[in-house]
């Protein structure tokens, strides 16, 4: 923080109590407000806990995932993601126990139950996961004995997630829940030990339009082979053999660095951050995971792959920064380490970032950000839309990058925008993905329908 | 209980299950949401857990393309155990600093229901302690477990209209009630009226608030809805029009100001559907006294006949129809006025009338429809499978039935997540009605000849003869 601090926002917040979670990179000392509760009524675009385990975990494809409480929760997270999987679609259907009042009065712990059964009955999944959701915690059902007994009748893992959305409007203790149901799910039985192997698990990658898949492809030309992936493509089965990999990357770590650090601690397997968003980061992680490897072959390998791939992308990448240099860049991404990937990919296509911030940011991750952002740069943590309105006009934005609500906001602006969230149907990761990034940027950027909504209708008919 | 069947059953159909399989139906405060995103200079803020108002936010921005802000009190484990008091209040200071509302929708969630937040008393007291007097704060008790987004609807209209209405000196305004529809229908509906030459207080109006033009700005609260002061005077009309032919009397809000104040009451179905409409043209040139508007014929008779032109196609759709119960018995009406009879009508909900609104369309059937209440995907799905159903009408939860079941789906209702314009979607009145019918009639064309060759010769050149 010492050479790139941040001081306080000139501009005034809406809001008096939100003034410190928003700072304008600079000079002079200044700690951001972050990873706190929402101001109550500041309409954040934050989710809840029960949120956070949902999008981790959902990706198991083969597992069913059945939320314990009244509708609206399975209803809003039915097949909400857009990852993808190459076995079992299981994981695409939204069970819930859909709790009634004489439920919600006598306790659901009964078609808590019954509704395992049914669903166990019918599919025959190799584990089931059951996410507790404000209404079974606040009544106290005890969904861990409810699961131990139902693991216990049909012989499969039947994993409690404590995901009641009232203990935190933060995504990421939500990502710890299901964090502790995924080490749940892998503990190896007593006395049983798993051989480690020279494969690799892929921590915090979540195959959204094939992503895993094409890190895989950038793997095996290495010569390295990835055992499982925290949760994207996975299975039970691959799961459970997580302990084996001689590694453990991590690329999303807000969701995945305490299952890493869990990892080293009960298996002894070390772990390494990686990130696969934009092609500079790309070909650094391929680098770190080949020096890992300590085999020259590999190294080789991975130096013929990333300039091959280099030199086939930075054509396609250059037509693309020729349109957009100087365009100006905001970010409000979930997670810190998205965001900074991103603002590395929009400078690398020469475009100014005017504006950063998070929902879940930390603060050394903000300071990480910080030293990233030229002076004038918006921080903020937690935002809500009037903020964001503000800062986009103020700061003459032209494209934002972000999640579906953003979007609307910069539309109505008349600014473009680029998805970057969880149910998005396109990989952005790898060389590939950072064309279709770049290309998405770009075809938004400069769209002509900008030019269209910015002229005043009729202008000839009149002069 | 999914899927309990009150109409004719086939002898295998689902059983009564106790888990819900991918849902056909939302909460209960997404619905009173609309109802305030309808309602002049209105803001609406949610009694729970920051993830409920950011779910309904979602649901409804992929829905409307709009920028829906819902506030919350962002509970949390503190004052789940505690009480959510404070955090109510200064959700409430914080909503009306920055949106200065002058209606405030309050809104329970189950978290708020099972605390026992006692939102009547925390509002009251509120409003006193602040000397508040310019601002409506109204709240509208949603408990998910207890009803659907149908219900959520009903309930946050008629809360609504119990809160402003004052006894009034008569007055020619008509009442006019609608459920929760698109914008799009909205604004046919009040062509229609402004055809007959009527004036009217439609409740509630989101027809500008959640599809607006585009002006370069981002609007906190958007201009349009109904406004407090005609709700206010909505007990000295002549009469009330309520599209909710399955709305149970308890949540009614068109009986509400009939036993309250003695409006009378025309409860009718949606208009959308022939029969449908010409109810609702009837009865504003009733009240009207006048004969019906030039351009209401020529509408009908351009519906007649696009009905003539397309009905032999019509009656090759086995439509499976599921969604909001008012939604779903128009579009089941007006499937069987074009002879494509529905095969299954299905709702997620199981407090509406609609069994009893559909009797006359059962008896009258060659093939009794299954009729599903407190349905949810999985259920439809295998009732479409049984009845051979080609064709559905519904919202975006049942995409399933294509993705799996190649049952094309003519979408309809809320939620659309997984196609764009959800807001534009059109089916009211004789306009629109035959603009559904043109989508319905070419959804079933375009399988019909992208399958009809293949199917044909598979059927007679195979080798194992007739």
């Amino acid at each position: 923080m010492e050479d790139s601090c941040t001081l306080p926002a000139s501009a005034v917040a809406c809001i008096a109590e939100r003034q410190d979670s928003i700072l304008t990179a600079g000079k002079t000392r200044a700690r951001i407000h972050c990873a706190d509760d929402s101001l109550a009524g500041s309409v954040s675009q934050r989710a809840c806990v029960f949120c956070g385990a949902r999008v981790v975990l959902n990706p198991v494809t083969d597992a069913v995932h059945l939320v314990h409480g009244p509708i609206g929760c399975a209803t809003y997270t039915m097949d909400i993601r857009g990852s993808l999987s190459s076995g079992s679609e299981l994981y695409r259907n939204s069970f819930s126990t859909d709790m009634k009042e004489k439920d919600v009065i006598f306790g659901g712990e009964k078609k808590l139950t019954a509704c395992i059964d049914e669903v166990v009955g019918k599919y025959h999944p190799p584990a089931v996961f059951v996410y507790a959701t404000c209404v079974s915690g606040m009544i106290g059902d005890d969904i861990i004995a409810v699961c131990k007994q139902a693991s216990i009748r049909h012989g499969i893992d039947v994993i409690p997630v404590e995901s009641s959305g009232f203990i935190s409007g933060n995504k990421v203790v939500g990502y710890r829940a299901a964090a502790e149901a995924l080490l749940r799910l892998i503990r190896p039985k007593e006395g049983e030990t798993i051989e480690k192997t020279q494969k690799i698990n892929f921590l915090g990658e979540y195959n959204l339009g094939g992503e895993k898949w094409l890190v895989e492809r950038y793997l095996k030309e290495m010569g390295i082979e990835i055992n499982v992936a925290f949760t994207g493509d996975s299975n039970v089965a691959a799961l459970k053999r997580a302990p084996s990999a001689c590694l453990n990357l991590v690329q999303c770590t807000g969701s995945m660095h305490w299952v890493a650090v869990s990892l080293e601690q009960s298996f002894g397997t070390p772990y390494m951050d990686v990130n696969f968003f934009g092609p500079e980061n790309t070909a650094e992680s391929l680098r770190k995971i080949a020096a890992f490897c300590a085999d020259e072959s590999i190294s080789q390998r991975a130096e013929i792959l990333i300039a091959r791939e280099m030199g086939r992308i930075r054509p396609m990448l250059e037509k693309y920064r020729s349109k957009l240099r100087e365009k100006r860049a905001a970010i409000y991404v979930g997670g810190a380490y998205k965001a900074i990937a991103i603002i590395r990919q929009l400078r690398g296509l020469g475009m100014e970032i005017v504006l950063s911030g998070t929902q879940t940011g930390k603060q050394d991750e903000y300071e990480s950000m910080s030293r990233l952002l030229s002076e004038g740069t918006i921080i903020i943590d937690d935002a809500n839309p009037a903020e964001l309105e503000k800062f986009l006009i103020e700061k003459k934005v032209d494209v934002m990058v972000g999640g579906v609500k953003e979007r609307v906001l910069a539309y109505k602006l008349g600014i473009g925008f680029v998805d970057h969230n969880h149910d998005r149907k396109d990989g952005l990761a790898g060389f590939d993905g950072a064309v279709r990034f770049a290309r998405e940027v770009y075809v938004t950027t400069c769209s002509p329908v900008w030019q269209h909504i910015r002229t005043p209708a009729y202008e000839d008919v009149h002069s | 209980m999914t899927g309990t069947q009150v109409g004719q059953v086939s002898a295998d159909l689902p059983r009564s299950r106790q888990v819900s399989e991918n849902q056909c139906h939302m909460c209960m405060p997404i619905g009173a949401v609309a109802v305030f995103k309808g309602i002049e200079n209105a803001m609406v803020l949610v009694h729970g857990s920051q993830g409920c108002s950011t779910y309904m936010r979602l649901a409804n921005v992929e829905h409307y393309n709009e920028p829906v802000d819902i506030a919350s009190s962002s509970l949390n484990e503190k004052q789940a155990i505690y009480g959510g008091e404070a955090n109510l209040r200064k959700a409430m200071d914080n909503v009306i600093r920055v949106y200065q509302p002058v209606v405030l929708g309050i809104l329970t969630t189950c978290l708020s229901e099972t605390m026992g937040e006692d939102l009547e008393r925390i509002v009251s007291s509120y409003v006193q302690e602040n000397g508040i007097t310019h601002i409506s704060i109204i709240p509208i008790n949603t408990p998910s477990y207890s009803g659907s987004q149908s219900e959520g609807f009903w309930a946050a209209t008629r809360g609504v209209i119990a809160y402003c209405a004052r006894p009034t000196l008569p007055h020619q305004r008509i009442n006019v009630i609608v459920p929760h529809i698109s914008p799009a229908d909205i604004r046919e509906i009040k062509r229609i009226l402004d055809y007959a030459g009527l004036s009217y207080t439609l409740i509630p109006d989101y027809s500008m608030t959640l599809d607006r033009p585009y002006e370069g700005r981002y609007l906190k609260i958007a201009p349009g809805g109904t406004s407090v002061n005609e709700i206010a005077e909505m007990p000295g009309s002549p009469v009330t029009i309520q599209f909710g032919s399955t709305c149970p009397n308890s949540l009614s809000p068109g009986l509400f100001l009939k036993e309250k104040f003695g409006v009378p009451l025309i409860n009718l179905p949606l208009p959308i559907g022939l029969k449908n409409t010409d109810l609702f043209v009837e009865a504003i040139t009733k009240i009207s006294g006048q004969p019906v508007p030039d351009a209401l014929t020529l509408e009908r008779g351009w519906l007649l006949d696009g009905m003539a032109d397309s009905h032999k196609f019509n009656a090759e759709g086995r439509p499976v129809i599921y969604g909001e119960p008012e939604l779903v018995y128009a579009f089941a009406t007006l499937c069987a006025e074009n002879g494509a009879a529905p095969v299954v009508i299905a709702s997620g909900t199981t407090n509406s009338l609609i069994a009893t609104c559909l009797a006359p369309l059962i008896e009258t059937a060659d093939e009794p429809p299954v009729i599903l209440e407190g349905a949810d995907i999985a259920a439809i799905e295998e009732a479409a499978l049984k009845t051979g159903s080609n064709i559905a009408i519904g919202h975006s939860g049942g995409k399933s039935l294509t993705e799996r079941h190649d049952i094309p789906l003519v979408r309809i209702g809320f939620p659309i997540h997984d196609r764009t314009g959800g807001q534009r979607i059109l089916s009211a009145g004789y306009r629109g009605t035959l603009a559904f019918l043109d989508r319905f009639t070419n959804t079933l064309l375009e399988t019909k000849y992208a399958t009809y060759r293949q199917k044909i010769k598979e059927e007679y050149c195979n080798t194992e003869g007739i």
